[in-house]
């Protein structure tokens, strides 16, 4: 997958999703780790875990919402149940029970979403998770981490399961840009500077981090410096970062793999709005579902792509 | 309505080679989806459109008195799609855009993009409400109409297939039949590892419906098991068919665990469509 990048190369590295089935087998070594699957393991990666751990591994087959109820009753108990599948099933299927289950009694359990977005490609519109952000942010008291590569989400698997409370990480399904390194900073409500700019900010998490880096380098052809903050927790949002951005940048473009509305663009344009009114842009895949197709294909046909970003930054800072 | 309806064996035999082929062929050149699954459902929905079951136009695809398919495993879209060409919805090679930008053969079906569709599914569990929806519907309109939904078997470890299966039995809603695609196989291991379903026929009968168990890829049990089902009344029905996930692929049937959800590989292609035997 090329992800439109043309201005920057990076290494690709391994899908999010394998990273966090990686991190979560070695997270296997504390006991009271315990990890839910609902037929899909060999997807989500969690089959790592489960062929190191098999009496802490349960496949509960395709139900998605007993899995959560499970993982209510085993975090009551004081174990840390890990549960996964794809983001879109985990989230729509089983929206009450992780409401009643998780959220509303606030109990640890980690929730992990894989195959989000549209950049699962072919499998098409009823496999894609493009409202599983603003799923879960409307969950009280829900950390919600969209980390962009492997290293990153490897890092944040360990410290959510770290993290006391109900958690959500989203994954996706195709190998992506390496950006961090195993030790690199990365925590956990912080979001990460990749790159210094005093112009105008570009806002992303997942696959469009890298994007909004490539697109920096086109604006830096146009003499503009962008700064661009690899978002990757959308709740609790990084408030003193997006208000720094709004204070020393003329605009901000958020850009993400998700629908308009209650991801990561709502979230950051709340802050602007309530802090310092700026002007904003928004890329995203707007109010629609998405079709089968190639994933460059689709990313291109729905408008993610590093020139996507690139126009909204001058749209944004020519009015 | 018209109803395909031949009585030859052998005409059936054919659809139901032709339908094999084509699932293998739109796969492979996709080069992803769900051969395996759409392989073991072709003998039902052959007998379905082709074996004077269900009564379609493909003309007029949405006149309110058809009889509805409604694929719950939507997965499956390959047998779907393969079957609804051979119908005559779509040109056969049409087959040939899936999964494919712009085409409106989805990796799992869209109601809202091809004609014969009746539900768009692909999050499993949930077809049998809508078929309820349907058959619902028909008696509020004092029409005829019947409705016939498939799920796979790791399927049916959905809660909401028992929600639904506990609402049509207690509705007494005997214009609607299911069909539970019994490969044996999910996605990630054999349904017994996962959740054992046995018996199946009684968990049905226990919640008022008629269930037995056949022989999925003998037409004629088949042809049988669906005119069983128009003859109850007073209950929805429900046929657990035994199927065998990748049947007529030798690559698939020998090692079902591994195939789920892959296309046969271009250079299998061949041997596999030999072993078919289409005649096209
Ligand atoms: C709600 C939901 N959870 C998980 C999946 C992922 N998934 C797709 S196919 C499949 C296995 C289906 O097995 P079965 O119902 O036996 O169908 P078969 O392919 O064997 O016909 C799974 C888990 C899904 N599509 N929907
Ligand atoms: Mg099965």
């Amino acid at each position: 997958m090329s992800f439109g990048l043309s201005r920057v190369s990076f290494e690709t590295g391994p899908a999010t999703r394998e990273a966090f089935g990686e991190a979560l087998a070695e997270a296997g070594a504390n006991k009271d780790v315990i990890v839910i699957d609902g037929d899909v393991n060999n997807s989500t990666f969690t089959n790592k875990f489960k062929d190191m751990y098999p009496d802490r591994f349960f496949n509960v087959g395709i139900a998605e919402s007993n899995m959560i109820g499970i993982a209510s009753g085993l975090a009551a108990a004081g174990k840390i149940p890990v549960v996964a599948s794809f983001s879109t099933f985990l989230l729509s299927n089983a929206f009450d029970q992780i409401r009643m289950g998780v959220a509303f009694p606030n109990l640890n359990v980690k929730l992990v979403g894989t195959h989000a977005g549209i950049s699962i490609g072919e499998d098409g519109p009823s496999q894609m998770a493009v409202e599983d952000v603003a799923q879960a942010c409307a969950f009280p008291g829900m950390t919600v981490v969209v980390p962009a590569d492997g290293p990153s989400a490897s890092i944040a698997t360990h410290a959510l399961l770290e993290r006391e409370g109900p958690t959500f990480m989203r994954c996706g399904r195709p190998g992506v840009p390496l950006l961090y390194g195993p030790a690199s900073d990365f925590q956990i409500g912080k979001a990460n500077t990749l790159r210094e700019g005093d112009d105008i900010t570009l806002i992303a998490n997942g696959i469009m981090v890298a994007m909004a880096l490539d697109a920096a380098e086109g604006l830096a052809a146009d003499g503009i410096q962008a700064r661009v903050l690899d978002m990757h927790t959308v709740k609790p949002i990084d408030t003193d970062c997006i208000v720094k951005a709004a204070n020393e940048t003329r605009a901000i473009v958020v850009a993400e793999e998700h629908l308009a509305y209650g991801g990561l663009g709502s979230t950051v344009a709340m802050v602007v709005g309530e802090h310092k009114p700026t002007r904003m842009a928004f890329v995203d895949i707007g109010d629609t579902y998405a079709t089968s197709g190639k994933p460059d294909e689709l990313l291109e046909h729905f408008g993610l792509t590093p020139d996507a970003i690139l126009d909204a930054a001058r749209r944004v800072l020519k009015d | 309505m018209p109803q395909a309806r031949t009585e030859e064996r052998t005409e059936l035999e054919r659809v139901a080679r032709r339908l094999r082929h084509n699932i293998v062929r739109s796969t492979t050149e996709a080069g992803s989806g769900h051969p395996s699954t759409s392989l073991s459902m072709v003998e039902v929905v052959a007998v379905l459109y082709f074996g004077g079951v269900l009564r379609y136009d493909p003309q007029q695809p949405h006149q309110p008195d058809r009889d509805r398919f409604i694929l719950s495993k939507g997965h499956g879209a390959p047998g779907l799609y393969a079957v609804l060409a051979e119908a005559g919805f779509f040109p056969v090679e049409d087959l040939m855009t899936l999964r494919k930008m712009g085409s409106p053969l989805e990796g799992h079906p869209n109601m809202r993009r091809l004609a014969g569709v009746e539900a768009s599914t692909g999050s499993l569990g949930q077809g049998l409400s809508m078929g309820i929806g349907h058959a619902h519907a028909a008696r509020l309109d004092e029409s005829d109409f019947r409705t016939y939904v498939m799920t796979g078997d790791g399927e049916v470890e959905q809660g909401q297939v028992w929600e639904a299966a506990m609402h049509a039995g207690n509705h007494g809603l005997d214009n609607l039949t299911l069909i539970v695609d019994r490969n044996r196989h999910q996605q990630t291991d054999a349904v017994a590892k996962v959740q054992p379903l046995d018996p199946l026929v009684d968990k049905f009968e226990s919640f008022n419906w008629e269930a037995r168990e056949i022989d999925g890829h003998s037409l004629d049990e088949v042809a049988a098991a669906f005119d069983w089902a128009r003859g109850v009344s007073g209950k929805p029905q429900a046929i657990i068919a035994r199927t065998v996930k990748g049947k007529g692929v030798s690559l698939l049937e020998e090692a079902q665990d591994k195939w789920h959800g892959k296309p046969i590989p271009k250079e299998e292609e061949a041997r596999a469509l030999q072993e078919i035997g289409a005649e096209l």
